[in-house]
């Protein structure tokens, strides 16, 4: 193992807040438009819903490829100089959990939204609440729909590499250490690395089912 | 106070259209028909949950429509019976306070803190009850309330009832109970095939329908 | 703790100025040379420097559309270009080894008697043995397809040539499973050496063998943007005569020989635009 123990936590935590932070963004836009989405009636969604359910699939080069055209400084975005930042890899991966989340989301609304539409506006309720309740209703399927988000976030090494760079000490996550560390031939780091990844997604993912969960 | 006038509502293969209504604060009118008649449909056009193709309606007063679903929000006992009222802005901690009573009339006291998932169908009966009736509505509209419930819950549900109408409020019941009709009703509407055939004072209609088809289903001889 | 108290120092820096972005080839990144001489630069200037380590031509690619403020590569050729298009300034050649032609210790095509590199090759294609080209754009592809082209041989399509498309480390490992020849930057040979089951069969000095580092700044001119000042400072730094016999020492008590010969300056292929 050549890689110190210190550095491999630095690289972790770089991990999380990154894949965090764009599930965070990604939940920002995908929750609403999942919610939304799933208490249309199916001729208004099916579009969407078919452009989301594909969208699973988007390669995460590709995605960082286009992120790189955009944000490079001869790029259309070039002047905000975040090309190789953690920012950029955020965005790019916003973008890789947005179908995720949206999709997901729109899934489990889907089933409980004639139920809980009739219930809240027999009681008299608002369709704005409507869409709340469905909300907290589906907050279970949620926290998988998160999950997901986070594990298609912090499990690409594609658009990380391209946008990211793989700087050290500013850019590298466990990914593209993993990546680095298979090149060298270290196979016992890459490896370990990996297994950090792993905890890592477990953790996260522990506490998202606890808290879905509870009562 | 509900009021509609030619109300018509179409669907591939049936048409709902009745003539005038009127309810006035405080009755208490059952619906009976076979199904298909456009119970449901009317009940929903006259609670404004749905929108006539003809006609219109008039509601006053804060009303509540209670399904069949009994729906069960994935939450404890408590935080779906507090619902309702936090629907209509009421505070959590007042919410609680105004439903405990409720909860214990209706022998839910000791299961606030369950999931609602866990109740059998008549504490869900009950429970959706509870709901409705605490955001003390001016009417009540019901879709068969005590459907598929035992003896002992039908007659719970019929006490809490008979209470609200007591208290001043307007209920309209749908149910297949003719029993239940004549028992609980003032007035009642028989409709078929999309048609109100004959309204009247419930023990009336019940004792002395002037209508054949009305005569032939409250003496259980129209087969459907 | 060491690398606590580097990493803490750079964070030091890194609030002190602004970063430089240094866009460089996987050979020199991956044998751990720049982790073992840029401390220093950023000690002594308190500019951070930041790595991004890919094939020599992502590395002009990057450099090209101005989102890195240098480039250190090893492609004479791509190097030139890369100066008469514009893109690069103050070109500085820093360092030197040797390609090695690597293969199976059985040595079926008898590379180890070959009487130079374009023999090597030859020996190589008559025997139809399997050969994994890096198939990229990196610096030791071009050289391979410039030894093939010299040689007058076109291996492309044979079904003994194998393209790997992967960086050097994992071209190795590729070709020690399937028993193959590779042509490989000596750096990242030695480094691999104990991993791998591989051996050096052509290892000689042969000017077409010759693997030139060199450093460029990115015109400012034409990337406003560039961190001028500090793409310059590198060069200097680079230069020293210090960092240069820093350089050539770098594991050279581990391996016996100098993985990166300096070459203070002096290019050995010109690099002219």
């Amino acid at each position: 193992m050549t890689l110190a123990w210190a550095e491999v936590g630095e690289i972790a935590a770089r991990s999380l807040g990154v894949a965090g932070a764009a599930t965070l963004l990604a939940a920002l836009f995908g929750l609403p438009l999942g919610v939304w989405l799933g208490s249309r009636p199916r001729r208004g969604r099916m579009g969407a819903q078919v452009v989301l359910y594909a969208g699973m699939g988007l390669p995460p080069v590709v995605v960082g490829l286009l992120f790189y055209f955009l944000l490079s400084r001869s790029g259309p975005l070039g002047g905000l100089g975040l090309l190789f930042t953690p920012l950029a890899m955020v965005l790019a991966e916003a973008v890789l959990a947005f179908p995720m989340i949206a999709g997901f989301t729109l899934a489990a609304v889907r089933v409980r939204a004639e139920g809980v539409r009739r219930l809240v506006r027999g009681l008299g309720g608002t369709e704005r609440q409507v869409l709340a309740t469905l909300l907290w209703e589906s907050r279970r399927p949620i926290t998988a729909a998160l999950a997901a988000g986070f594990g298609a976030a912090i499990s690409e090494v594609g658009a990380a590499t391209i946008v990211g760079g793989d700087i050290r000490f500013h850019t590298r996550v466990l990914t593209t250490a993993v990546v680095l560390e298979t090149r060298k031939g270290e196979l016992e780091s890459a490896l370990a690395l990996g297994a950090v990844l792993l905890g890592v997604t477990l953790v996260v993912t522990a506490v998202l089912v606890v808290w879905g969960e509870r009562r | 106070m509900i009021r509609s006038e030619g109300l018509v509502r179409r669907y591939p293969g049936f048409e709902l259209a009745v003539e005038a209504l009127e309810v006035p604060p405080g009755r208490f009118v059952t619906v009976i028909g076979p199904s298909g008649a456009g119970k449901s449909t009317l009940l929903r056009l006259l609670a404004g949950l749905e929108r006539p193709d003809r006609g219109r309606v008039e509601l006053r007063g804060r009303a509540v429509f209670l399904d069949q679903d009994r729906t069960a929000l994935e939450r404890s006992v408590l935080a779906n019976a507090t619902f309702g009222l936090e629907l209509h802005g009421v505070r959590r901690r007042e919410a609680v306070r105004r439903v405990r009573p409720w909860l214990e009339r209706v022998g839910l006291a000791d299961k606030l803190a369950q999931p609602a998932a866990s109740l059998s169908g008549g504490e869900r009966a009950r429970l959706a009850l509870v709901r409705a009736l605490a955001i003390e509505p001016d009417v009540l509209f019901l879709d068969e309330p005590t459907q598929a419930l035992d003896p002992g819950n039908v007659d719970r549900v019929e006490g809490l009832l008979r209470e609200a109408h007591a208290q001043g409020r307007t209920i309209v019941l749908v149910t297949h109970n003719l029993y239940q009709a004549r028992r609980l009703g003032q007035e009642t509407w028989f409709l078929l095939d999309g048609r109100i055939v004959e309204r009247a004072p419930s023990e009336r209609l019940f004792l002395r329908p002037r209508e054949a088809l009305t005569r032939a289903y409250v003496a259980g001889e129209m087969v459907y | 703790m060491k690398k606590l108290i580097a990493l803490g120092l750079l964070l030091t820096a890194a609030l002190a100025a602004a970063p430089l972005r240094l866009a460089t080839t996987t050979s020199v990144n991956d044998s751990g040379l720049l982790e073992a001489i840029l401390p220093g630069f950023t000690r002594e200037t308190g500019v951070p420097v930041q790595v991004i380590a890919v094939g020599t031509g992502q590395a002009l690619a990057i450099a090209g559309r101005g989102d890195a403020d240098a480039v250190l590569v090893h492609a004479p050729d791509l190097e030139a270009r890369f100066l008469r298009e514009g893109k690069g300034v103050a070109h500085a050649c820093i360092a030197y080894n040797n390609f090695v032609i690597a293969g199976p210790a059985a040595d079926p095509a008898a590379v180890g008697a070959a009487a130079d590199a374009l023999d090597a090759m030859r020996r190589i294609f008559a025997a139809g043995a399997t050969f994994v080209s890096r198939g990229d754009n990196s610096g030791t592809y071009h050289r391979e397809q410039a030894l093939w082209r010299a040689a007058g041989l076109d291996p492309a399509g044979r079904p003994w040539y194998l393209e790997s498309g992967s960086g050097m480390g994992a071209t190795l490992t590729l070709a020690a499973e399937k028993r193959a020849y590779t042509l490989t930057d000596l750096g990242t040979f030695l480094f691999m050496q104990g991993k791998v089951d591989l051996a050096a069969l052509f290892d000689r000095p042969d000017p077409r063998m010759l693997n030139q580092y060199g450093y460029m700044a990115v015109n400012p001119e034409r990337f406003p943007g560039a961190n001028r000042e500090a793409a310059y400072a590198l060069r200097a730094y680079l230069l020293r005569p210090d960092v240069q016999q820093q350089i050539g020492a770098y594991l050279k008590d581990r391996f016996g020989r100098s993985l990166f010969s300096p070459l203070y300056g002096r290019c050995k292929v010109e690099v002219s635009p």
